[in-house]
């Protein structure tokens, strides 16, 4: 239709111009444009428009991709979707390219002597389905494994989990959210008995104050930023970012507060004793729907093989906790935290203040903590005291970092002990999902195995004699990676990976699927404010590649479980979906049915008479409340939640005088965790083309270190050495370094340390510690 | 070959030093709103590299204060 090229890029920048009208017109209702601008807008053009949750971060963009001759081309912010209005971010804007690098992978690979060789996905299915059946005859069930992905479709995880805790009997089921979200499903579990934020995105459009605790954002989480800035822009709504290291978003924030590494324990005690000595406790609240709990402290870390730890929670009383938080005064906590107590009590009067709304957010900050899961119950407890919670613009919300770690990690229960309803150290939860799945209950194991560092310790030690990773690079996000990648390779293990292009994890693989990415095959992802968004297929996945939830059908039929993957070729992901909403089909995670979903830009469970819950534990908006009060905890046998007292207690392993300084690891804007798709978006590439240390521009001037200079970080596991930042965008507190994990040519991981939350069992990554050499 | 359009916010006041600022860029198309404080950038680059050079540019930009993606196009190849 558009045969010339000017006329082609005259169309393009129009339809360009087209989406921003409209996405400005969601924001900025009745805002009006120059007639002239507005006319001989095309309406679409030769390019098909369809709608996709983005693929990259837990925002859950909904996005409009553009395709055009059987390729996607083009991605717009879907006007449509609550989540994002119109709005979209540079990666998910990418996100159509990383389908089309040069390297895809698009054949099967089997190692023979030591090399790949191409095989038909027949033959590769065989070899998965037989080497598995092999192990599970010579090591017994629970040498098997799997190791999946919050980039799972809801459909991958469901299929993986019926499969091996199902028909296989193992609970060797684990993901790669267990590295970002675990101290998050556990802080909701012992606060509430129940997983997942009570609030939703459009707290943000109430709230008059934001606290980010430990949250970059602005580069993690860009199009939500977007909307708090226009809240503030709009309402001047503040802005207040308590981290470790000066970021993006502490240049956009109100006020920027930077405390000592794992001291967020002692400031959130702090905030609340301040809250109690000055009468700000929202007395009616705490009593009616709140009770006071302590557990055992002085953990340990997980450092050692086979660790294993049980809190035992015990009832106390407000006085009790009252006496508890008398060490924790702002001028006592000012000591630990290098935070005045000034600032303390200037977001303690915020969080006070009965005529401010307020929303604390986080992410990696708070989850990948040794104390991961107290931290979170600190934060709960803020907002427990003061009663700002489950209404619009109170709420304390833990971001995801992944597109369907809640979706699928959370919600199908592709965790160890985890079932999609419920866990299986439960009877009763076992005999229905043992129903659902038309398997025997004596085939769900009642104990759980491995959590993943334990699980890449059983593969070293050779108790796991197999494992299928699929969709994540574990090569790259491990913990004190050297030791596993070693474990990985040693003899007699048999590793099968499912992915897209080459990565540091499919070299150690004996097989590699090629799989198809995203829009390539349909399928849900479940975002972090509980919503659901289904994709279709909009174009074909090259060669042979094949989605993940086929895969694993294909291996449980070889396997001999026809009558469990009775699926069809064509339906499966409906027939897959269908059976799975039984799992939830109750009034508090009701999800809504497959023809809602493909009309709506996702839709938010519990979905109960046709409605969606936005706010969970309030009579007002959440059918699942029945105790007649105006809010109900319902995930706890009484209805009440529970205030934590958490004390402060030290990192696994902190700054001596042989290693100095704390070592911080994260991510950039753009790349998308460990970049194995980014890094093959030439635009994103070339913007960040490797990593590097940042130092605080003290430190550095003491050690003579500039920019570009090379510089030696060691550890007790390692060393490795990268190119100095110093002032450029993030500035790290004072002997603190901060190194971003995405570059598998500079693994930091090789460096860091595998302590954990004992209760999340969910690794530490922001903090060991490391000597800073100029190299 | 990318073109791409924003919304692009002004600080306090300096919308049309804004609007001149960004039309002075040969990448940049700027069609501001009549009623708001917001602009609409289009940018129409040749390749990466001038993708880049145009960003470090838009960054020096003083009036502005929040710049958010809406959309982007590749085209294709034989386009070129
Ligand atoms: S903010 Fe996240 S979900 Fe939204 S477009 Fe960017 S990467 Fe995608």
């Amino acid at each position: 239709m558009y045969t010339s090229l000017t006329n082609r890029r005259a169309f393009i920048k129009k339809m360009a111009v087209l989406s921003a009208m409209t996405a400005a017109a969601t924001m900025f209702p009745g805002i009006l444009f120059a007639s002239d601008q507005e006319k001989n807008l095309p309406k679409g053009g030769n390019l098909n428009w369809k709608k996709a949750p983005c693929r990259f971060c837990g925002v859950g963009c909904g996005v409009m991709i553009g395709v055009e001759d059987g390729k996607a081309v083009a991605v717009k912010g879907d006007v449509n979707s609550p989540v994002n209005k119109g709005l979209c971010c540079v990666k998910g804007y990418h996100s159509v390219i990383a389908m089309y690098g040069k390297d895809r992978l698009t054949k099967p690979l089997v190692k023979k002597n030591g090399r790949y060789v191409e095989t038909s996905m027949k033959e590769a299915l065989d070899l998965v389905a037989s080497k598995m059946k092999e192990t599970i005859d010579n090591h017994g069930k629970d040498a098997v494994s799997i190791y999946g992905s919050g980039q799972w479709t809801i459909p991958d995880g469901y299929a993986a989990s019926k499969l091996f805790k199902g028909c296989i009997g193992t609970n060797n089921v684990e993901a790669n959210a267990r590295l970002c979200m675990a101290s998050a499903v556990t802080g909701f579990l012992t606060s509430f008995g129940l997983d997942e934020p009570m609030g939703c995105y459009e707290d943000i459009d109430h709230a008059d104050v934001f606290f980010l605790w430990g949250n970059n954002m602005a580069e993690m989480h860009p199009v939500l930023f977007s909307r708090l800035l226009d809240q503030r822009l709009k309402r001047d709504a503040k802005i207040i970012d308590f981290a470790t290291r000066t970021t993006r978003t502490s240049a956009a924030a109100d006020k920027s507060i930077l405390f000592k590494p794992q001291t967020d324990l002692a400031v959130a005690n702090a905030i609340c004793y301040e809250i109690v000595e000055n009468g700000w406790v929202n007395e009616s609240f705490v009593e009616k729907h709140c009770n006071f709990n302590k557990g055992i402290t002085n953990m340990g870390y997980g450092l050692e093989d086979n660790y294993s730890f049980k809190d035992k929670p015990e009832k106390i009383d407000f006085a009790a906790y009252k006496e508890f938080l008398k060490d924790y005064t702002p001028e006592k906590v000012e000591k630990i935290s290098g935070v005045s107590a000034k600032d303390i009590k200037y977001m303690a009067a915020y969080y006070g203040d009965p005529n401010k709304k307020v929303m604390s957010l986080w992410c990696m900050g708070m989850n990948q903590h040794t104390r991961g899961t107290w931290i979170n119950n600190l934060v709960y407890n803020i907002h427990l005291l003061t009663g700002k919670i489950s209404t619009p613009g109170n709420s304390p919300f833990s971001l995801t970092g992944q597109p369907s770690a809640c979706g699928t990690v959370r919600e199908v229960g592709t965790l160890t002990h985890k079932l999609p309803h419920g866990v299986v150290t439960n009877e009763e939860h076992r005999k229905f999902a043992a129903k659902i799945w038309d398997v025997p209950v004596e085939n769900i194991p009642a104990k759980p195995t491995y959590h993943t560092v334990e699980m890449f310790r059983a593969l070293d030690r050779g108790d796991i004699r197999f494992m299928w990773i699929q969709v994540t690079n574990p090569m790259v996000t491990m913990p004190k990676l050297k030791r596993y990648r070693d474990g990985a390779k040693k003899e007699g293990r048999f590793i099968v990976v499912s992915d897209i292009y080459p990565t540091p994890t499919t070299d150690i693989a004996d097989v590699i699927l090629p799989s198809a990415m995203w829009v390539e095959r349909e399928g849900m992802y479940g975002n972090s404010e509980r919503r659901t968004q289904y994709f279709e297929q909009m174009v074909n996945p090259p060669g042979e590649a094949m989605s993940d939830t086929w895969q694993l059908i294909e291996v449980a039929k070889r396997m001999g479980y026809e009558k469990q993957f009775y699926y069809s070729e064509e339906n499966h992901i409906e027939e897959i979906y269908t059976e799975y909403r039984k799992h939830h089909d109750n009034k508090k995670h009701n999800m809504a049915p497959l023809e809602v979903l493909k009309e709506n830009p996702g839709m938010q469970w519990p979905y109960v008479d046709g409605k969606p819950t936005k706010w969970r534990f309030n009579s007002k908006y959440d059918p699942a409340c029945s105790n007649g009060e105006e809010f109900h905890f319902y995930g706890k046998p009484d209805g009440k939640a529970i205030i934590w007292q958490r004390p402060y207690e030290p990192a696994a392993e902190e700054p001596d005088s042989e290693y100095p300084f704390w070592l911080n690891t994260g991510r950039v804007l753009e790349h998308w965790h460990t970049g194995s798709m980014t890094r093959r978006i030439p635009v994103l590439h070339q913007a960040m083309p490797h990593a590097y240390v940042e130092l605080n521009p003290g430190d550095a001037k003491q050690m003579q270190i500039k920019t570009g200079d090379m510089v030696k970080l060691t550890t007790r596991r390692g060393e490795i050495t990268l190119p100095a930042s110093v002032n450029e965008r993030g500035v790290p507190t004072p002997k603190q370094v901060f190194v971003p994990f995405f570059d598998e040519n500079m693994l930091i991981n090789d460096i860091t340390l595998d302590s954990f939350c004992p209760i999340s069992k969910e690794p530490d990554y922001k903090k060991c510690a490391v000597k800073v050499e100029k190299a | 070959m990318p073109v791409k359009s924003y919304l692009a916010h002004p600080h306090n006041g300096r919308k049309q030093e804004l609007i001149e600022s960004l039309s002075s860029l040969e990448e940049c198309e700027v069609i501001p709103a009549e009623n708001q404080d917001l602009l609409i950038l289009v940018t129409d680059t040749e390749d990466n590299f001038q993708e880049k050079q145009l960003k470090g540019k838009l960054d020096a930009i003083e009036s502005l204060k929040l710049l958010t993606m809406v959309s982007g196009f590749t085209t294709q190849k034989n386009d070129k």
